[in-house]
């Protein structure tokens, strides 16, 4: 049966609502980022800037360092490497223990992983403090290092509960071939499992990257210098300490915002095939 | 047709070690294993977050005024009743509470309006698929310096737009009244997160079985009626899925209402966890914001337990 005309003009035209609603803040910030400070400080406001300029962008490439904008460029690859770091660990680590989920019986299973589960109800501002003491103990306060140390206690258990409820999925049947076949568990974890869990497994890592791009109270407290301090910090301080200076805000912010919109766009296709078989199911 | 699968060999069930038949020495190898491959996330985890944990629970029974080590006066529950009788403390909790319950319930439901839209039979379905992630991945800390932007009392868009379009005569300080202020925070949340609240519920929609939809439209539903009949009802685990997150990470509001406004104005926008920080921060009354991080713990619990209760009503989750 077809769709009535009324109904496939009504879909496109709120499709169309919709997106223009989530694309016109984003168009605005990129105007704003290419826009003189003099046509931004106008009022009323001109909505067509006289001429558009790429120079905040060189000078956050270019500068040398010491600058606002080379402290921009430093923070962008505190995050990259934190980010990816994260990402690396936590899911190299959570594949087992999601496996372990999914596939083993044991006693304690149900209350260890709402145990993981639960870390994620404890607000970070609990943990901030004597964490703080920690690192001044290890000497990590203001690396990276430690930053990626935190960040994969509350990846770890997203890693655990995604991947998990994926595992799940995947037919035991294919796993007990290999099995014959002479492979170990961790063999066909390897060999079979993985291969058929990629959706989820890319799902998860765009997850992971962008709970650590965003995390923004642990940077806040852990960093102070260019040595480790994340973008969001960054942005943070640069927004109160130049109010008014909206271009250069909102180049640093689309700059921010380039990493992991990139990523999610790329990976979008997983994203609902991951969440359908792991998060969805509980 | 049953005589052909009764023919069949036993299924996988009866060899998966937790059917019944399994022996207890299985039980215990199973068990070990289990240990070994989840040792490593116990440790990246537990390793980390335990002692804090239960440093703060310790750090908020006694009057710390210093976030370094030292012997302090013991005041035992004093901290969470001092936090019980102020009334700063009940309204940041109110404010919270608001915050949580308004943007979840308009990400629900215009999360659910996108998620229908994605599901529908769009030309360029993955175009507005790829603008809808957009939000989602846009930092907190942007998208909170950016609507702090937006509705700037003299250079924001906002303004600019309202009064060129003649809605308005002349341009307010929207971010200078408090319980605007805590409006337009949650419309910078309910903006960003509904996003990852339709790719949630579009997730469930993929699994719910067409022909369920065909034998609606033959007993004569329509597109409302297959809606609440069919959608619904199979959305409902996915629902409190999405409800449970949504609400943990908005009691647990931080970032945003850092960057947009500082917990202003008249603390018109101090959440619960803001209120902690600068109690915590500002005032270094250690011991009593240790006791206010507790009181959040145990204010998301509540309601985690009465979302897990639902959860179990609906007897889903997973195995």
């Amino acid at each position: 049966m077809r769709d009535s005309l009324r109904y496939r003009i009504f879909i496109h035209v709120a499709a169309v609502v919709v997106s223009l609603i989530i694309l016109a803040p984003f168009a605005w910030l990129a105007i704003a980022s290419l826009s003189s400070q003099a046509d931004l400080l106008k009022i009323p406001l001109s909505w067509i800037p006289s001429n558009l300029s790429f120079s905040r962008y060189s000078q956050i490439f270019t500068s040398s360092s010491g600058t606002i904008f080379a402290n921009f460029r430093a923070s962008l690859v505190n995050s990259a490497i934190v980010a990816t770091a994260t990402v690396a660990i936590s899911i190299s680590v959570g594949i087992f223990g999601a496996y372990a989920f999914a596939r083993l019986r044991f006693r304690g299973q149900r209350a260890s992983l709402l145990l993981f589960l639960s870390t994620y109800m404890v607000p970070p501002i609990a943990l901030v403090i004597p964490l703080y003491l920690i690192m001044v103990r290890l000497h990590l306060l203001n690396t990276r290092i430690g930053l990626i140390i935190v960040y994969c206690t509350f990846a770890t258990p997203f890693v655990l509960w995604i991947m998990g409820n994926y595992f799940e999925t995947i037919p035991r049947e294919l796993e007990d071939a290999a099995r014959i076949d002479g492979c170990s568990r961790i063999g066909a974890l390897f060999r079979v499992v993985l291969p058929l869990a990629r959706p989820g497994l890319l799902s998860t890592m765009l997850f992971a990257f962008l709970i650590a791009w965003d995390e923004f109270l642990y940077a806040l407290i852990f960093t102070s210098t260019t040595a480790a301090k994340t973008i969001p910090v960054a942005i943070a301080e640069f927004t109160g300490r130049y109010t008014t200076d909206f271009g250069l805000q909102a180049a640093g912010g689309i700059l921010a915002a380039v990493p992991p919109v990139l990523i999610a766009v790329i990976f979008q296709r997983y994203i609902v095939g991951g969440l359908a078989s792991g998060a969805v199911k509980g | 047709m049953s005589d052909s699968t009764a023919q069949l060999p036993p299924a996988p069930a009866a060899r998966v070690p937790h059917a019944g038949g399994t022996s207890w020495r299985a039980r215990t190898r199973e068990g070990r294993f289990a240990l070994a491959l989840l040792a490593p996330s116990i440790i990246v985890v537990f390793g980390i977050v335990v002692y804090p944990i239960l440093r703060t629970l310790y750090t908020s029974l006694f009057a710390v005024d210093t976030p370094f080590p030292g012997h302090f006066p013991w005041v035992g529950l004093d901290n969470y009743k001092y936090a019980l009788q102020q009334s700063d403390f009940w309204s940041a909790v109110l404010r919270t509470a608001y915050f949580t319950f308004v943007s979840t319930g308009f990400e629900l439901v215009f999360g659910m309006g996108i998620a229908l839209l994605l599901y529908a039979p769009l030309k360029g379905r993955w175009v507005f698929r790829t603008i809808v992630v957009l939000p989602w991945a846009l930092p907190t800390i942007v998208n909170g310096a950016m609507w702090r932007y937006f509705f700037n009392a003299q250079y924001g868009v906002v303004n600019a737009a309202l009064t060129q379009l003649g809605i308005t005569t002349s341009y307010h300080a929207f971010l200078s009244s408090p319980f605007a202020a805590l409006n337009i925070v949650v419309w910078a949340d309910v903006w960003k997160n509904t996003s990852l609240v339709a790719f949630f519920l579009l997730a469930g929609l993929t699994t719910i079985p067409k022909d369920l939809y065909e034998a609606a439209r033959v007993d004569g539903y329509g597109r409302w009626g297959s809606f609440v009949h069919i959608t619904l009802p199979l959305l409902r685990p996915v629902i409190v899925v999405v409800l449970v997150l949504r609400t943990i990470e908005a009691f647990k509001v931080f970032d945003i209402i850092y960057v947009m406004t500082g917990g202003g104005p008249a603390n018109g926008t101090q959440s619960i966890a803001f209120y902690t920080y600068q109690r915590a921060f500002s005032d270094e009354f250690f011991g009593y914001g240790a006791a206010l991080a507790y009181l959040i713990v145990v204010f998301i619990m509540v309601l985690a337990i009465v979302y897990i209760r639902l959860l179990r009503s609906e007897n889903y989750g997973m195995a």
